[in-house]
């Protein structure tokens, strides 16, 4: 009976071995300490002065329009300073944001990194200590007056990262976005209604087209996200525009629990109800939904401006967007946010050359290029607008909304689990099963318990 | 004769060191790194906390992630037992009367086994979708009132899934239990006949009883593919609607990657390979008792 023992035992004793080889090394502690800078460095903006170099640079911007304005800066930033190389490393935004993690914490980080604003990642890789606060660049190459400081805020944390955008400026993003309404121009005229002026008229025309037989509004949730992109509008003309920021950037003192946000809840809630969406929205596919419009199966549609170039294809001159102001003639208050930031890892060996790279991507140089390649430049957004076309009224509204109105922070910003529960709880309210105050004390209990955790 | 047992020599296992060098490089080492995982707070970028079993704990008292096993285990059902159930009546009468074209049909019921589980899931999910293939068919023989968004459904979603589940399933299962009844020896068929055994008293009394080997592998692959389906939940539903279809692994995903609690992760992993290998062994064992 010992003879069939003895390899258990030895597969046992193997494992043990394993197990306490392992034990000596927590997790976490493997990463090389960030280098700590000489505050009193002299910061050297002449990148040709600083010698043969390479910087890694890994990005997203892998779609069409995205890819060949990254491909045209690097060019022309390699060309402009012949002793740098750029190692550029392109994934898509998932991928992306699932290797940062790893990538940041091991040895070889890159030196530019595009990280999401939410504190999910960006928040957390400051926390961690993984990314180099920018101001003394911001500074030196006046940063603050080329951004709107609405569009600043959204890469700023303090520097343990509790408070989401005051402190420290931590990367600088090249194009914006802004959640709206698009429309098919055709299905408007044939109702004979003009483009709503409000959320007032927003509404009649949702019901003048519900009583012509028409799928008044588009919207496809199997994704559990896009209904974030319809309520956070609804949310926007009816609570107040600070609530939403605290609540969306998950910094204390805000109340998912207010009868604004209540309301708001029940106004979504009240769509459905009226029969305003298409059939099965929690079964039907994000895209699906957007070509449906392009299709002339629907009149509008909510989704955000990185729909446009696709509709635009799709429906040509048909296509028209408008973000409604909660009373006609003021700027509207809307979600939106900016593209991805460029940041700095705390790893890297060149600072100065990963900041000047991050000038030179946002200079106005680069917002024009950025234009011409079908992007959204966040900088003097309306100034680029193309003649005519969606795009057109993308850049007007976009325009509009940070100057004349609010840009609200995506919902899901707030805690690194608001995307699920946001998207869990809209899904409820879109079935039927929860009400609007079941959905906001779900919304609460997910922010308040981040904020009292911090 | 050669010696044998303990006092061989080192010579077996310098033998077998290569291939355990790789098994344990590639299977034993990830495996107890996430043990040892399992046992810290860590967002997998700062320094971890050690907390013991908390994780376990937090297993256990989650309800999300219980509601998460027991969908597995609705999933068991449709990735094991029903294909093992249609298997058997299939390869039985594929087997028994004799089909012209039977390579065909093989192959047919084979397919859905060749095919990529994403590919599977994207042509289901479009089946599946409001104005799909499936809800175009119930209104045509006029059934309008069960048309509904059937990944969207907090009722219907999850036995859709596991569908899709028993779809992929059936043609593994049938093949496998083909090549036992292909073992049967015809004499004891014609012997039954001759007792007066019908065609059921036949499939109880004869194919069942000879294909058990193969219905427990048949048993234990389908139970580990359901109890780890990740990619099918991932594509189709996320989770969806709601959390009415998600799965251990795919809240191994989530808390991973997603909401970066990695020790917690690695605790669902960790329950999710003990059940696994729990329900093998008592797959296996129970067959070998009645066999």
């Amino acid at each position: 009976m010992n003879a069939p023992l003895r390899p258990r035992f030895a597969g046992l004793a193997a494992a043990a071995v394993l197990a306490v080889t392992l034990a000596g090394c927590t997790p976490g502690s493997g990463g090389t300490p960030a280098p700590t800078l000489d505050p009193d460095r002299e910061i050297e903006t002449d990148v040709s002065a600083l010698g043969d170099r390479t910087l890694t640079v890994w990005d997203q911007e892998v779609r069409g329009g995205q890819d060949e304005q990254m491909t045209r800066l690097n060019a022309a930033f390699e060309e402009e300073y012949p002793n740098i190389t750029i190692e550029r490393v392109s994934q898509s935004f998932d991928d992306l944001g699932r290797t940062l993690r790893l990538a940041l914490s091991g040895d070889n980080a890159p030196d530019v990194v595009q990280a999401n604003n939410s504190r999910a990642s960006m928040g957390a890789f400051v926390a961690a200590d993984q990314l180099l606060p920018l101001d003394p660049w911001a500074e030196e190459y006046g940063w603050a007056d080329r951004y709107p400081e609405s569009i600043l805020t959204y890469s700023t944390y303090s520097d343990d990262a509790t408070t989401f955008g005051e402190g420290s400026l931590y990367g600088l993003p090249q194009v914006g976005e802004v959640v709206g309404v698009f429309y098919s121009k055709a299905k408007l005229d044939q109702l004979g209604i003009d483009v709503p002026a409000d959320w007032e008229a927003f509404e009649a025309a949702l019901r003048t087209a519900k009583d012509a037989g028409e799928t008044p509004l588009l919207l496809g949730n199997i994704e559990k996200w896009p209904a974030g992109h319809v309520f956070g509008p609804v949310q926007g003309a009816l609570v107040d525009s600070e609530e939403i920021q605290s609540l969306g950037f998950g910094n204390e003192g805000a109340s998912w629990l207010t009868p604004e946000n209540v309301a708001a809840a029940a106004k979504l809630a009240s769509w459905q109800t009226e029969g305003f969406f298409n059939e099965g929205v929690n079964g039907t596919d994000y895209d699906a939904a957007w070509q449906s419009l392009a299709a002339g199966d629907g009149v509008f549609l909510m989704g955000g401006s990185w729909l446009a170039a696709d509709l635009q294809d799709a429906m040509g001159e048909d296509v028209g967007f408008f973000v409604p102001p909660a009373t006609a003639g003021e700027g509207a208050r809307t979600t939106g946010g900016t593209g991805l930031p460029f940041t700095v890892t705390s790893a890297t060996d060149t600072p100065d050359l990963a900041a000047a790279y991050i000038d030179y991507i946002t200079s106005d140089d680069a917002m024009a290029i950025l234009a011409e390649t079908g992007n959204l430049p966040v900088v003097d957004t309306q100034q680029y607008a193309p003649a005519s076309g969606v795009l057109r009224d993308v850049y007007t509204a976009f325009g509009s909304v940070t100057e004349e109105g609010a840009l609200l922070p995506y919902l899901d910003y707030a805690t690194p689990t608001m995307g699920d529960t946001l998207g869990e709880a809209l899904q409820g309210l879109l079935d039927g099963r929860l009400s609007p105050e079941q959905v906001t004390e779900a919304l609460e209990a997910d922010y308040a318990d981040f904020t009292a955790a911090d | 004769m050669r010696r044998a047992g303990p006092s061989a020599g080192p010579t077996p296992y310098l033998l077998i060191l290569p291939a355990f060098l790789v098994y344990g490089a590639f299977l034993l080492f990830p495996l107890a790194r996430s043990v040892h995982l399992s046992l810290f707070d860590w967002d997998g970028l700062t320094l971890a906390t050690f907390v013991g079993f908390d994780n376990y704990i937090d297993i256990a008292t989650d309800e999300r992630l219980r509601a998460a096993f027991g969908h597995a285990l609705v999933l068991v059902f449709f990735f094991a037992i029903l294909p093992v159930c249609i298997g058997l009546a299939l390869a039985a009468v594929l087997t028994r009367a004799r089909v012209r074209g039977l390579p065909l049909f093989r192959t047919i019921v084979f397919l859905p086994q060749v095919i990529a589980m994403v590919v599977v899931a994207i042509a289901w999910r479009q089946i599946y979708a409001p104005d799909g293939v499936l809800n175009t068919a119930l209104r045509a023989v006029g059934l309008d009132a069960l048309t509904r968004a059937w990944l969207g459904d907090y009722t219907f979603s999850l036995p859709a899934v596991g569908l899709i589940g028993t779809w992929v399933s059936t043609g593994l299962v049938t093949v496998l239990l083909m090549a036992g009844m292909a073992r049967i020896p015809a004499e004891l068929f014609e012997s039954a006949r001759l007792d007066g055994a019908g065609a059921v008293r036949e499939f109880f009394s004869i194919i069942v009883p000879a294909v058990r080997p193969e219905a427990t592998v048949a048993l234990t692959l389908t139970v580990v593919a359901s109890l780890k389906t990740f990619d099918l939940i991932y594509v189709t539903t996320g989770g969806g609607p709601g959390s009415s279809t998600t799965v251990p692994s795919y809240e191994v995903y989530r808390r991973a990657f997603e909401l970066g609690e990695v020790g917690s992760a690695a605790a669902v992993g960790v329950t999710l390979t003990a059940v696994i290998f729990a329900l093998s062994v008592v797959i296996n064992r129970r067959a070998e008792r009645g066999a």
